[in-house]
């Protein structure tokens, strides 16, 4: 199934919940709003049309120029995304999915954005959820068990950051 | 306190155990790597199994972020430790995806070759080390006597044997070579003078000749040895829904019974590659499975993996000829400065561990916006504390090494 097809059936489920239109790109993605991605994602898994039953991957991105100089051939708005690469294993189609959020909530540095989990939909989304919680500082609310996976959990900052400082220190280990 | 119990092979019934932490790793042998598993035991039953992961992160991504995209596949080499030319070849082709470039046909044969004998390498390693795992010493010593070999045709290749950064953006670095001196370990194993040169694809194939008659041998010490499908068969019971729900991919989820493989099933750039080419993809269960096995168990991954050497040594056969009568270069040209269009893809290409997926957003500049590899290891490893439940401690390294992580990977 294509992703204009796709992207009609949750137009009708969902509304204005999932964009105006699939997002042209080499993989065109359907942007989820993310107050209703807990449903879209139960709806996507569960639709006799759709069986998205495999989560391929979901990561983070941050779109952020920090050197100011380059800021204006950046392109984009800062903001951080939440990509869901989802495939069917039965019906073999593939999808990918977007929920875009502010780097920070409430525009307050340090406060980190809320997306809700999807871990109870997707086994594997618990896992890779940490993931990007620990390097693009996510916060997944509903998420049964959210540290930090690859970092130590006395780390500071989000690695995958733009503006992310690299510490010179840590536990009397120098970074430089 | 005294209770009834009519089990007669109960003889204490007032003694408590307290529960345990074990911790089982980092430098644990059978973790396969750096991973620390912290196991809540009862006596010898676990009942709680959390991996502990990132000793080997190493911020890939976020290196991979600084780089020109050339410049990252020694660095994918590094997360696959065991399967360099399969993470190579993801990478490219996430890559040529994204700048609209497709490989001569030379190019293309070339990597299937490539990609092959890296799966048998790598389910030569998955092989051995299982053996290991479950204290049989002798099949590690043959498989690796066997992948020797065929590291020692990467390095004729490319001149490197585990990190081979062979497979690059537009084609290879190097074109295979025309003669090449017979390696050591082969010419010991047939029998022939040291030192003697031959035709490259003539010494391939006495390779695969001479590794065809040794696989009969694998089944014999390990598929069809009663301790080792005692200690396989039936154990690690992973369901096909669950394997699906934790994203297992490659020979976790085909042992699952779930009949998918990118090599016929994933997206076109990919599969373009396999076309023409004639392999089964084997999915369990299997008709000569040993009653004690059931569907999605240590021993059917195990059984998958051996299948996989066998298609694959099938696929590397088939490349030669094809590889010899296409025309064109091995590489086409791809400038380190080339700047990445403002676009993103995403592609997942079969590794012999699963499906390794690379995101690349490009930005109008030579390095990429964002550099993600989702690794197979890393969904695989995710389902060990659903499967080492209720089971004694002696069967984690078992299931541990039927899963066959590379924390490489795993950890970036």
């Amino acid at each position: 199934m294509d992703i204009q097809e796709i992207h009609s059936i949750l137009a009708e489920e969902f509304g204005d919940d999932v964009g105006s239109g699939p997002h042209e790109a080499k993989d065109p993605w359907i942007e989820v709003a993310p107050s209703a991605l807990a449903q879209v994602a139960v709806f996507l898994r569960d639709d006799e049309r759709l069986q998205f039953n495999h989560l391929n991957d979901l990561c983070g991105c941050d779109y952020l120029e920090p050197d100011p100089k380059k800021a204006a051939k950046f392109g984009h708005d800062p903001h951080v995304e939440v990509v869901y690469q989802l495939s069917s294993i039965e019906l073999n189609h593939r999808l990918k999915l977007k929920v875009v959020v502010p780097r920070w909530k409430d525009d307050v540095e340090g406060q980190l954005p809320e997306v809700p989990t999807v871990s109870g939909v997707w086994g594997i989304a618990d896992w890779h959820e940490r993931e990007a919680y620990d390097l693009v500082g996510i916060l997944f609310t509903g998420h049964p068990n959210l540290r930090r996976i690859l970092c130590p959990e006395d780390w500071e900052g989000h690695a995958l950051r733009k503006d992310y400082d690299f510490p010179l220190e840590y536990h009397g280990i120098r970074g430089k | 306190m005294s209770m009834q119990v009519e089990d007669p092979r109960v003889v204490e019934f007032d003694v408590q155990t307290d529960e345990m932490l074990v911790n089982m790793g980092p430098q644990h042998p059978s973790t396969h790597g750096v991973l620390r598993l912290l196991l809540r035991t009862d006596g010898e039953i676990v009942h709680e199994c959390t991996p502990h992961i990132g000793y080997l992160h190493r911020c890939a991504e976020k290196i991979g972020e600084n780089l020109a995209t050339p410049q990252w596949v020694p660095y994918t080499d590094r997360m696959d430790y065991l399967a360099a030319m399969n993470m190579n070849l993801g990478f490219a082709l996430a890559v040529e995806k994204l700048v609209d470039m497709e490989v001569n046909e030379k190019a293309l044969h070339l990597r299937v070759f490539i990609a092959e004998l890296g799966r048998v390498a790598s389910h030569l390693v998955a092989m051995g080390t299982y053996g290991l795992d479950l204290g049989t010493f002798s099949p590690f010593l043959y498989a690796f006597r066997e992948r020797e070999i065929i590291l020692d045709f990467f390095e004729e290749v490319c001149g490197a044997r585990l990190t081979c950064s062979y497979v690059t953006v537009g084609g290879a670095t190097h074109d295979l070579p025309e003669e090449i001196e017979i390696p050591d370990g082969l010419s010991a194993l047939l029998e022939i003078d040291p030192g003697r040169r031959a035709p490259f694809f003539e010494v391939v194939e006495m390779f695969l000749q001479w590794l065809e008659k040794r696989i009969a041998e694998y089944h014999t010490l390990l598929t069809r040895n009663q301790i080792f499908i005692s200690r396989t068969a039936g154990i690690g019971e992973l369901s096909r829904e669950m394997a699906i729900s934790y994203g297992c991919t490659g020979p976790v989820l085909r042992g699952s019974g779930v009949d998918y493989d990118l090599r016929r099933d994933g997206e076109a750039i990919y599969t373009r590659m396999y076309e023409g080419y004639d392999f089964e993809i084997p999915v369990a269960p299997f008709a000569d499975a040993p009653p004690e096995a059931v569907l999605g168990d240590n021993w059917c991954r195990f059984y998958v993996r051996m299948m996989e050497v066998v298609q694959a040594i099938r696929l590397v056969r088939q490349s030669i000829p094809k590889y010899q009568a296409a025309e064109g270069s091995h590489r086409d040209a791809f400038k380190m400065n080339t700047k990445l269009p403002k676009d993103e893809v995403y592609l997942e290409t079969e590794c012999p561990r699963g499906q390794m997926g690379f995101y690349l957003v490009g930005n109008g500049t030579a390095e990429p916006l964002r550099a993600r590899a989702k690794s197979s290891s890393f969904c695989n490893l995710s389902i060990t504390d659903h499967i080492c439940r209720g089971i004694p401690l002696a069967d984690i390294p078992s299931i541990i090494g039927s899963l066959d992580v590379v924390m490489g990977e795993i950890d970036r």
